[in-house]
């Protein structure tokens, strides 16, 4: 699809930052308040589906290189099933263990009960939500980006 | 850590480990398989194959002991109230893993040569381990949400491997009615988990199957539950999509497709028998609900026998005109999935009471006749005959296909002459699938003939008419594809390669050690399995 | 009755979906039928949350000890629901630009046909 106005172009700038920002404080107090991984991964693909839609998808096309978001998709997937592994290993023993929560080595992530909103106060929750949101942006951008890109050729072959 | 210590370790942790390894590897695949792509395929059949280890380990340890094994995602102990995901594998749940784990690895080894020359072979290998993570987490799991999340992660990935030949039509629209039959059976399943955890506040199978009473909204989630996992099993009348997506798909995707379907059929027996257990296996006390429940089952298993004769019937008429070699070996899938059917039909249809005078007094026990329990171990056993026989009689049709580039009937024949392992597999899939000894399918249809001749006669019947009417389609193709002249365009076919002769010399070996030895291979496999799906009381003690 | 109206929504919901992938021959229609029998049945998973003036259940937002909270568990439910709602659309919409690139129509009657 081609681009649309100039002025468009500009407010779609302006506002991209201040949703990506939206979006990734919603990933990042996913253990405090509602949201988490999924929810904030919405958000942040919506407005990179934005600048699709408002500077075409040819520009968009050319300024991304595919196989690094394949990469990322499957780092943000890997970092998941990598920190439930750990559970395994270290502390008590069992699959999916919040092994970072009643532990003396790093006695930062001890803390916890009502009152305590931070960032960390559940363990490896905050982690996995990490995780989560980037693979739910990359995947997501990507699904928009290629129905996008398929339309394009779909309309020059008729 | 020595030996001993590392396989207590992996059997301790089997249950995870076993959906995690192939999730691990799907989500690894894309970055190994940027360095070669030798190096991607040995790295997938690594993967299925030390999954399947591990399944072996579990299995061994489940059916010589005959315990449960219960593993808690988390934590030490589920809570109390039970409120942890938690894995309960039985002996049925282990009898299919093994099943899906034979399945698996002939698949993988399949597709090293039969996907040579396609594009996106990354993107294949990937979803085939998702594929394969999700039917393992379906068949161990014990948790009716995490039941209905595995079906999903299953079925979408299952959709896109049917679709995979993308720039043929016909593929993608078997994909798009796989995935809307799909997705409406998983929809309903989830309705009916929203009602049963609305009324007794728990998504555990063993926590809804000790408080569960047969109220009404209980006989609508039964009803909800049977319809959304007989649409996704093929059962007449939702069976429309199956001869389209077992006969359009690339052949090791069938494989791995008739796994996933026999894991659903899987989860239909967990909620007949074990969720709903107390209902259709209390003894009551007072004698006008003890005749009602005796009723309201018996028709929930003659509803259940008529389902399976229509599946049945419908796909051993409609292979009789197919011209196409792999929608006929479809059509005969669907016939085999009625013979599971029928074993669940008879034992709920099957259902009396009995006076008992015990020391003068005279009381009601409820209980099913005697016929009963051999029907369940038959149709048990034919699970695993049926994906053994018509797995083989696909790798055989996939293996026409990469020589000779044809599928249809018409443009085949006197292929004996060059490609003659691949006739005598075709065969043994050919005995093994009518019913004839010495191959497996006689020993599991043999049990099944003479437990439902006693319950009605006409149904016997209908399943040997059924039986024979396979052959004689079966003996037809063969007649037609590999005995006769030599067709002059196909001149200079070669036989297959290696790696496809190696996976179906695996299973035509099994089969016919089945064949050989039914009885050790019922005493010990499959009358475990049998038990452990009857007795719903050791189920719900397990975990309580 | 006012109470059960949003039940009657979900069974309307599921009803109209339902008769959308039975009786309509788009095959845009076909997948509008399938989303909307899944709002209905997500629908019905958030009706099953609520009692009776409840607020939202954030642990760190209580201030006395006798606030009522909705149960969380169904909230779960249906957020798992909605992804996999997204996955399936994906998908669905993926496999109808194929087949209109392939056939150059969108009737279920003319596509898939086996004799060609």
């Amino acid at each position: 699809m081609s681009g649309m106005s100039r002025i468009v172009k500009t407010m779609a700038s302006i506002t991209f930052p201040l949703t990506m920002i939206y979006g990734l404080y919603i990933i990042a107090h996913g253990h405090l308040t509602s949201g988490g991984g999924f929810q904030g991964g919405a958000v942040v693909a919506s407005s990179c589906a934005l600048i699709l839609v408002a500077y075409g998808s040819v520009w968009t096309m050319g300024k991304i290189k595919e196989k690094s978001l394949s990469v990322f998709e499957s780092l943000g997937a890997i970092g998941f099933i990598g920190l439930a592994f750990f559970g395994l290993i270290f502390g008590a023993n069992y699959f999916f263990n919040n092994f970072l929560l009643k532990q003396d080595i790093i006695p930062f992530f001890n803390a916890v009960g009502t009152g305590a909103s931070n960032i960390n106060t559940a363990g490896i929750i905050p982690l996995m939500n990490f995780a989560v949101g980037l693979k739910v942006i990359v995947g997501l951008f990507t699904i928009v980006l290629v129905m996008a890109y398929a339309t394009t050729k779909l309309k020059g072959e008729k | 850590m020595s030996i001993e210590e590392l396989f207590n370790f992996l059997l301790d942790h089997s249950p995870a480990l076993i959906v995690a390894i192939p999730l691990l590897g799907a989500f690894l695949t894309p970055l190994v398989g940027k360095i070669n792509d030798k190096v991607r395929n040995a790295f997938a059949i690594l993967v299925v194959a030390f999954t399947s280890f591990l399944v072996f380990l579990l299995a061994n340890d489940i059916l010589t002991n005959n315990t449960i094994r219960t593993y808690v995602f988390g934590a030490e102990n589920a809570g109390s109230p039970i409120v942890r995901i938690l894995f309960e594998v039985d002996g049925f749940s282990a009898y299919m893993a093994i099943i899906a784990s034979i399945l698996a690895i002939a698949g993988v080894i399949y597709a090293w040569s039969h996907m040579k020359e396609h594009t996106g072979q990354d993107k294949f290998y990937t979803l085939v381990l998702l594929m394969i993570a999700g039917m393992f987490g379906m068949i161990l799991t014990g948790d009716m949400f995490n039941f209905f999340v595995f079906l999903e992660i299953t079925s979408i990935a299952a959709c896109a491997l049917i679709a995979f030949y993308t720039n043929k039509g016909k593929a993608v629209d078997a994909g798009f009615k796989y995935i809307v039959i799909s997705s409406i059976g998983a929809l309903f399943i989830l309705f009916a988990i929203g009602i049963l955890y609305s009324q007794y506040n728990a998504l555990n199978m063993a926590v809804i199957a000790d408080s569960i009473t047969f109220s009404f909204l209980d006989k609508i989630a039964l009803v909800l539950l049977i319809s959304g996992l007989a649409m996704k099993a093929g059962i007449v009348p939702m069976h429309m999509w199956l001869p389209d997506a077992y006969g359009r798909a690339p052949a090791s995707v069938t494989v791995i497709l008739i796994g996933a379907t026999q894991a659903s059929l899987y989860g239909l027996f967990r909620m007949v028998f074990s969720v709903y257990g107390n209902v259709f296996s209390s003894i009551d006390v007072t004698k006008d609900t003890v005749i009602n429940t005796i009723n309201s089952v018996n028709s929930v298993g003659w509803m259940l026998i008529i389902l399976a004769i229509l599946t049945m019937l419908i796909g051993a008429l409609m292979a009789l005109k197919q011209s196409n070699l792999k929608r006929l070996i479809a059509f005969a899938a669907l016939a085999e999935v009625g013979y599971m059917l029928l074993g669940v039909g008879v034992r709920l249809a099957s259902k009396v009471s009995q006076d008992i005078t015990i020391a003068g007094e005279t009381t009601t026990q409820v209980a099913f006749q005697g016929y009963s329990a051999t029907a369940l171990t038959g149709s048990v056993f034919h699970i695993m005959n049926d994906a053994l026989d018509i797995g083989l009689l696909f790798l055989v049709a996939g293996a026409i296909y990469l020589v000779t580039k044809e599928t249809s009937l018409n443009k085949l024949g006197g292929l004996a002459r060059n490609m003659k392992y691949t006739t005598v597999f075709f065969l043994i899939g050919l005995f093994a699938v009518s019913g004839m000894p010495p191959m497996n399918g006689f020993a599991s249809k043999l049990m099944i003939y003479q437990s439902t001749f006693q319950l009605n006669p006409i149904i016997a019947i209908v399943a040997i008419l059924c039986s024979i009417l396979l052959l004689a389609v079966f003996v037809k193709v063969f007649h037609s594809a590999f005995l006769g002249p030599k067709l002059p365009s196909l001149k200079d076919v070669k036989e297959a390669p290696k790696s496809l002769l190696i996976a179906m010399g695996i299973i035509a070996c099994i089969i016919i050690f089945i064949g050989l030895f039914p009885n050790l291979f019922v005493e010990n496999i499959v009358t475990p399995a049998a038990n452990a799906i009857m007795d719903s009381a050791k189920y719900i003690t397990a975990v309580i | 009755m006012l109470f059960n109206l949003p039940y009657i929504a979900v069974v309307a919901l599921i009803l109209i979906g339902l008769a959308a992938v039975i009786f309509k021959r788009n095959l845009i229609k076909i997948v509008i039928g399938i989303t909307l029998i899944e709002s209905g049945v997500n629908l019905f998973l958030i009706t099953l949350a609520y009692r009776g003036g409840s607020t939202a259940p954030i642990y760190t937002a209580t201030t006395t000890e006798e606030t009522i909270m909705s149960l969380p568990v169904p909230h779960a439910l249906t957020l798992t629901s909605i992804v996999i709602g997204v996955a399936v659309l994906a998908l669905m919409l993926t496999l109808v630009v194929h087949i209109y690139r392939h056939y150059g129509t969108l009737d279920a009657r003319k596509i898939g046909r086996e004799e060609e």
